[in-house]
């Protein structure tokens, strides 16, 4: 559904994306691992039209859509959620979520009603009418999903929607996606709390330093010392190993 | 043609190091405490009528009040900014930009009301004197303004790269919070800044009015010059300041000259929305955000 | 409209009340004033469009204000068309300057205090130009032939223009109310918001933003549209000069930005005040400014939602019905 490939960045000398590509298959839910400052973000915000790459080419549900402008590639049905969750403040629950559905409703009583049902389904039935400022960074993560879904889109790019998260809100959230998987939607998932990626991902690209540097199933992933030194640092593996056997 | 031209050019930036002196002090304030002070014109009217009175009521020459003027006006910035500006604005640049205009406004209309709109000016003989360069015969008062405007930036400089206080100022505008974690009272500093700023004004007035006049209105258009300058020049940047001043002046110069006099201040205008839409970041300054 | 709070029913009633009032009041002087202060409300309502609801704070709605008046008068004195066409070309004329700018401004990503200064740079350059080419009047300014009657509206009834006026702030509200609640109004709040986050929802933020300083225009036209129908005279300073901007952005500012009410409110408050101050103070140009500007600084400081906000939280109503339940 999404083929990314050969995309590179670079900001003023530091090559902050290179030569990254992958796939993600349409009804399936990817990761996009790796440490802080991995080159994640920057990633996403080429794909969804945000920046533009260097080099290299996004096709999506078959169209080339480099260089289209974010709302462009929204309408196609592509969208990205923020790591930063910042609800429109002015307006309700409902109506935060409505602007989402205003893209394929134009009329209010048909968005609104939209935005009804898909808060509803994202548990946030009896926070609707609430001015969206007073939600928690819980809440928050939902509404982001609720209007990032409000629109229709068919591939979500989701931005760190367990950071700030307590264990059992990750499991609400967890569930959360899931469902929304099973409605028919394609998830691409950047992470660096790897746990949370176990339990949604059935495959997932790791990146560090701005390349790829390992593609497998989360459980590959884990015994993958590349891996493990990204996140833990030079020779951890092999100190990891010997832990074990001690 | 080219015996009006020269001329033109020659007095354009005359005006234009006076426009470079006002901006120096606009891009410093903008360049550390990041607001746009929409009060600076109006301080510079404020510090024309005190030259004004000052020399109309004790008949003192413009040049040699700038000792008293200076301080005054560095005192009269420092106050505005710690006990008006930072304390109504909280902090958000929308309220900043508000206040700065709410506060010219009434400058402005107390001005107004008190010394009526009536233009004034100050009677002093060697004033219109003529000096002659390059075959263009110059007012003396436009050739005083210019070297001491001249100097004067210089002088900004070496403060800012030479002194405690200099550097404390450099610090706040790179980095508000490591500054106040090594110490540094950022309140008090960026207050000294707004001081300095308003007393290029002072400066700059002191050097207008022989040659110049004043009214209630005369800060508005000055303001917009500045602003423009500060554009023009780089946002913060004080080399920037003083080439795009002197290049405005020969702007205005030379539009005044081809278009009539009304005109003349069009070119200053057309070339700020020009330079807002395609290099918002000046001649000098950093690209911003990209 | 729905309020939420017994003060924004109290203030909204007071405005009502007064507005009725001021046919009762034996003394021209009031409905003149408040005739005056009506044309600035619309200025209020259109600056509120993009300052209140776009997060698009401007300097300089002289802009569209002065090319809706010039558009009109040049039409009538210079080519002799009726005032009517004059209306509807001087309301055209506001909308197309909106998009002109918002066009030129948004294609470069100008935001903030850029966006303000920009808009401040082409009033001037629009009141530069009105004042200096004889098309426009020159420095003299345009009078236009004395025709009462509606042919041309000029209406000498002083009762018949004041409550003309009020169904034209009433028009212009309703429709403001209408954006409120519409698609367009949404994006554009969303815009105010979050312009990242408005455009990753599939908002083409360029698109709103332009549309809505040409809505903003069309209203700012319409309001000098309506001083000139009003003075039969404009010329450079009065319909361009940055007093009109000022006064376009401390009313919705202290009323409420981004609200139906707020602009109506903020500016009949000011104005009463400031007419307050003339009658105490007679003789006294400019006071006030003065006076606009010490209430502007004190709403930014303790006001920071306007009078409407600040009603809001005086006895608030609970929630009867779910909106669009």
């Amino acid at each position: 559904m999404l083929e990314v490939r050969h995309l590179s960045k670079t900001f003023g000398g530091l090559k902050a994306v290179s030569d990254v590509s992958l796939d993600v298959q349409e009804g399936s839910i990817i990761g996009l691992l790796g440490p802080n400052g991995a080159g994640k973000t920057t990633c996403f915000t080429m794909i969804a039209g945000f920046t533009k790459a260097d080099s290299g080419q996004v096709r999506f549900a078959g169209r080339e859509i480099t260089g289209l402008s974010p709302h462009k590639i929204c309408r196609l049905g592509m969208i990205r959620t923020f790591q930063i969750v910042q609800p429109f403040a002015g307006l309700t629950v409902q109506e935060n979520i409505a602007v989402g559905a205003y893209l394929h409703h134009h009329q209010r009583k048909e968005a609104m009603a939209v935005a009804r049902d898909i808060g509803k389904r994202l548990g946030l039935g009896g926070l609707l009418d609430r001015p969206a400022a007073s939600l928690t960074i819980a809440g928050r993560k939902r509404l982001e999903l609720a209007r990032a879904l409000a629109t229709g889109a068919k591939l979500l790019l989701l931005d760190e929607v367990m950071a700030g998260l307590i264990p059992s809100e990750i499991n609400e959230i967890v569930d959360i996606i899931r469902q929304i998987q099973s409605d028919g939607h394609t998830i691409l998932l950047i992470e660096h709390v790897m746990q949370a990626v176990m339990k949604l991902a059935e495959t997932a690209y790791v990146l560090n330093q701005g390349r790829l540097i390992a593609h497998g199933t989360p459980q590959q992933l884990v015994s993958d010392p590349s891996v493990v030194e990204a996140y833990l640092g030079h020779g951890a593996a092999a100190r990891l190993q010997e832990g074990q056997h001690a | 043609m080219s015996i009006l031209i020269i001329p033109a050019i020659l007095s354009g930036m005359m005006m234009g190091a006076v426009y470079a002196l006002v901006a120096l002090g606009l891009t410093l304030i903008y360049g550390v405490l990041h607001i746009i002070n929409f009060t600076h014109g109006s301080l510079l009217m404020l510090a024309l009528y005190v030259v004004y009175f000052l020399n109309f009521h004790l008949g003192l020459d413009p040049y040699w009040v700038i000792p008293f003027v200076l301080p005054l006006f560095f005192v009269v910035g420092y106050c505005l900014q710690r006990g008006l500006i930072a304390p109504m604005s909280g902090g958000s640049e929308q309220n900043v930009l508000l206040i700065t205009l709410a506060i010219s406004l009434m400058i402005d209309n107390l001005a107004l009301y008190f010394w009526t709109s009536n233009t004034r000016s100050v009677d002093i003989a060697y004033a219109y004197d003529t000096v002659e360069i390059f075959g263009a015969l110059l007012p003396f008062g436009r050739v005083v303004a210019f070297v001491v405007a001249l100097a004067a930036a210089p002088l900004v400089w070496a403060f800012m790269a030479f002194t405690r206080t200099g550097s404390a100022i450099r610090a706040v505008a790179i980095e508000k919070r490591g500054a106040e974690l090594v110490g540094i009272d950022v309140n008090h500093t960026y207050a000294i800044c707004f001081g300095i700023g308003t007393a290029c004004v002072a400066l700059a007035a002191c050097l207008l009015l022989p040659t110049f006049y004043v009214t209630p209105q005369v800060g508005y258009t000055f303001v917009l010059v500045a602003f423009t300058t500060v554009v023009l020049g780089g946002m913060g940047s004080l080399p920037g300041a003083l080439l795009a001043g002197l290049l405005l002046g020969i702007i205005e110069s030379l539009c005044g000259l081809f278009l009539g006099e009304s005109l003349g201040q069009i070119g200053i205008f057309l070339a700020f929305i020009l330079i807002l839409f395609f290099k918002p970041s000046g001649l000098f300054g950093k690209r911003a955000g990209a | 409209m729905r309020f939420q709070s017994l003060g924004q029913y109290g203030l909204v009633l007071f405005a009502l009340v007064y507005l009725a009032g001021v046919y009762f009041v034996s003394s021209p002087v009031w409905m003149g004033f408040t005739i005056n202060a009506l044309i600035v409300a619309l200025a209020a309502l259109s600056w509120n469009i993009t300052g209140g609801f776009g997060g698009l704070s401007s300097f300089g709605h002289a802009a569209l204000y002065g090319t809706g008046a010039y558009a009109s008068a040049i039409l009538q004195v210079k080519y002799g068309f009726n005032a009517w066409i004059g209306f509807g070309a001087g309301i055209a004329a506001g909308a197309a300057m909106g998009a002109l700018i918002g066009g030129l401004a948004f294609r470069y990503g100008l935001k903030g205090s850029y966006f303000a200064l920009v808009t401040l740079a082409f009033a001037e350059v629009l009141r530069i130009c009105a004042s200096s080419f004889e098309w426009t009047g020159g420095g003299s300014g345009l009078q236009l032939k004395l025709m009462p009657g509606i042919a041309q509206l000029q209406i000498v009834d002083r009762p018949w223009v004041y409550t003309g006026l009020l169904v034209v702030v009433a028009v212009v509200m309703l429709l403001t109310a209408l954006i409120q609640k519409s698609r367009f109004g949404a994006y554009l709040i969303a815009i105010r918001e979050n312009e990242d986050a408005a455009e990753a929802l599939g908002i083409n933020t360029y698109q709103i933003k332009v549309q809505a300083m040409a809505i903003s225009g069309a209203f700012g036209g319409l309001a000098g549209v309506l001083y000139l129908q009003l003075w039969l005279f404009i010329d450079s300073t009065v319909v361009y000069g940055s007093a009109v901007s000022v006064e376009a952005l401390i009313g919705p500012i202290i009323g409420g930005a981004g609200t139906v009410w707020g602009p109506l409110l903020g500016t009949l408050g000011l104005h009463l005040l400031g007419e307050g101050t003339k009658h105490l103070l007679p003789n006294s140009p400019g006071l006030n400014f003065v006076l606009y500007a010490v209430v502007l600084i004190c709403a930014l400081r303790f006001l920071p939602q306007g009078l409407v906000g600040f009603a809001a939280r005086i006895g608030v109503l609970r929630k009867k019905d779910q909106d669009d339940a």
